[in-house]
């Protein structure tokens, strides 16, 4: 596709929409206190998307109610974008009878019907097979909202990914494939495993427009998402938009990284993608720093709250072993 | 009643359930080719053929059922299923329990498995108990037009991902079918013979092998009690022990291969529960631990035969007539295929 002409429509598109560069950032601020949060109370086995937060947050923020969300092992962010309540994440994290999934999830596939997020699979490229199917289920039942399916480079190598790319093109399926390229796959970085930089070429080969974005750049990834997601909304087909980053943190909070290069990760720690909003909407005057630190000072007072919640909740009641397996 | 094939059972199951609920939809390789009739009927949005890539077909059937449709998918062959594996198993099987219950899966994935064709290996593979042993899914094996039809049907109906397996040697064969919407639930196993002396437990097409040996018995005077089982999760327990406390014999015969198949299970459930009125060891004829082989000779001496069955069972109704420890000696070397 031409890229520069999306780029225009896309930077068209923002200038007329009411600026959400506040939220965006706020909640950029929640992800990140949240995820840094868990190694700090203990919880290490735990991937966080730290450093990624422009892409859940843009991609999101620019989502309707009636949209559903399928997401991935490394989900913090699309979940909290969405509005779920830290809280109650961080009770399904620790295994509690108040998170989302009555403990039974974990950290890795947790689902939040109420808010969309539906199939949270934490088997790379397990959302990529199911995506197709709420798709189809929307568009059989007539409902309006689109399908967003995050996943990162490491799923895009599973035959799968082309599996469902290929049937959504030829479905006319509405969803909006958004690859968080973070350039690693576990404990493999992305340019050991493929010879392109960008997975966006590839879904074009299946005859699906698509588009990469600066991932680390909130308001960029929000504006092509915009558009994005209008695209698929009106045309009933799915696009593939790929927003470039980095995984600051390790495949889990356990991983020491010390096989990371530290070149790489600092240049990449001067794109943060927190530090750029915040910047931006001070040189901009478009937020004060006075806003800004009661944003932080309201960030920290909720994932108290959350710690708080969390800790003092129950396990569940051993008899839950065996109930919900069959409906 | 009427006679009908067992292909002619499964279309009348999906035509009666698709016209019963809108939500029923059918996909899969080749469904619209060979389904026509169903396309006319119900559109072609209903009614899809597929890229052959069977992980997407059963994906995209488990995303549509948590979403508001009821999907049957066909994958053509049961070893297809290993490239399905993940998303029946992991995502189908798994995420109502890991949601907390959010979601269920009503869908059905049918496969075609056994000897009968030729077709080798790679197109054969009787692996239901893999699906037994994985949590969250139900599996369902006929024998009869009449139990495609109302156990298909169940399946369609059921909120749950079911397997529904046919066993390629049935997909011709004949049988009487209730006029009608009758229903066939899952779960129940089926008295296919009363009898008194042993009881044989099977399903698919062991379970006619078992017929006919049960009528080469009773020229013996041996009255053998025939189970079908039909559904092989949930295991009809109940059955399998009231069959076993009847005879105090029991034989379990089916083509799959023996280790870890159902039939170790039933044996573990009689064994467990039933001990006590058992007269003689519980016992399995099944397929070999090898993959079918395609030539018909070969593939015929794969499955267990009447012949086989009537003579394990004379050996157990004479068991304990010699000394307890000859005995167990030889029914051990006659069940070693």
């Amino acid at each position: 596709m031409d890229r520069q002409k999306e780029k225009t429509e896309t930077n068209g598109t923002q200038s007329a929409a009411a600026d959400p560069a506040a939220t965006l950032l706020e909640s950029m601020m929640l992800i990140r206190a949240y995820e840094e949060k868990l190694p700090e109370i203990g919880i290490k086995m735990v991937c966080t998307s730290v450093g990624q937060e422009a892409s859940a947050a843009g991609v999101v923020h620019a989502l309707s109610a009636e949209d559903l969300i399928l997401t991935n092992h490394r989900s913090a962010g699309h979940l909290i974008a969405r509005g779920a309540d830290p809280g109650k994440m961080l009770a399904e994290v620790m295994g509690k009878s108040t998170g989302y999934c009555k403990g039974k999830s974990g950290t890795l596939h947790i689902s939040i019907k109420e808010l969309g997020i539906v199939l949270t699979s934490t088997i790379v490229g397990g959302e990529l097979s199911l995506a197709p199917g709420v798709a189809l289920s929307q568009q059989q039942l007539g409902r309006p909202g689109i399908v967003v399916c995050f996943f990162g480079d490491g799923a895009a190598t599973e035959g799968v990914f082309h599996e469902s790319l290929n049937l959504a093109a030829k479905w006319n399926l509405p969803i909006l494939y958004i690859c968080e390229n973070n350039q690693w796959q576990a404990y493999v970085h992305r340019r050991e495993t493929m010879l392109t930089d960008h997975i966006s070429t590839w879904a074009a080969k299946y005859g699906i427009e698509s588009l990469t974005v600066d991932g680390n750049d909130v308001h960029a990834v929000h504006a092509a998402a915009r558009v994005a997601v209008d695209k698929v909304r009106t045309a009933r087909k799915p696009f593939f938009l790929e927003t470039y980053t980095f995984r600051m943190h390790g495949h889990m909070e356990a991983d020491d990284q010390s096989y990371v290069d530290r070149q790489e990760l600092a240049a990449w720690a001067a794109k943060d993608p927190i530090q750029r909003q915040k910047e931006r909407l001070l040189r901009e005057g478009l937020l004060s720093a006075e806003v800004i630190a009661q944003m932080e000072t309201r960030v920290r007072s909720t994932i108290e709250s959350a710690v708080a919640f969390a800790g003092s909740s129950p396990y569940p009641e051993l008899a839950e072993l065996t109930t919900e397996i069959y409906a | 009643m009427p006679n009908v094939t067992v292909q002619e059972a499964i279309s009348q199951a999906l035509t009666e359930e698709m016209r019963r609920d809108p939500r029923v939809l059918m996909f899969g390789e080749g469904v619209a080719t060979k389904r026509y009739d169903l396309v006319k009927e119900f559109g072609a949005q209903r009614v899809r053929n597929t890229p052959l890539a069977e992980g997407i077909i059963a994906g995209t059937a488990a995303g549509a059922a948590a979403t508001g449709l009821r999907p049957v998918v066909d994958l053509l062959f049961s070893p297809f299923l290993c490239f399905a594996m993940e998303e029946i198993v992991n995502s189908a099987g798994k995420l109502r329990y890991i949601s907390g219950g959010q979601f269920s899966f009503p869908m059905v994935v049918m496969a075609l498995t056994g000897a009968g064709w030729g077709v080798g290996a790679q197109h054969n593979q009787n692996n239901e108990a893999w699906f037994v042993h994985s949590p969250g899914l139900k599996v369902v094996m006929p024998s009869t037009a009449a139990d495609f039809r109302g156990l298909l049907k169940a399946a369609i109906r059921d909120d749950n991902p079911v397997v529904f397996f046919s066993d390629i040697a049935l997909a011709f064969e004949s049988g009487e079918v209730p006029a009608g919407g009758e229903i066939v639930p899952i779960g129940k196993a089926a008295v296919r013979r009363d009898g008194t002396d042993v009881t044989l437990i099977s399903y698919a097409k062991t379970v006619h092998a078992c017929i006919k040996a049960a009528d080469r018995l009773a020229e013996q005077n041996i009255s053998a009690h025939v189970i079908d089982l039909r559904t092989l999760k949930p295991l009809d327990e109940e059955t399998i022990l009231n069959a076993a406390r009847k005879t105090g014999r029991v034989i379990v015969v089916h083509e799959a291969s023996r280790m870890c198949g159902v039939g170790a299970e039933v044996a573990s459930i009689v064994a467990e529960k039933a001990f006590s009125a058992l007269k003689a060891p519980v016992i399995r004829l099944t397929g070999p631990d090898a993959p079918a082989p395609a030539s018909f000779p070969l593939e015929q001496a794969f499955v267990p035969q009447p012949d086989a069955i009537v003579e394990a069972a004379v050996r157990l109704v004479n068991y304990g007539e010699t000394s307890a420890g000859d005995q167990e000696q030889r029914v051990s070397l006659a069940t070693s295929l």
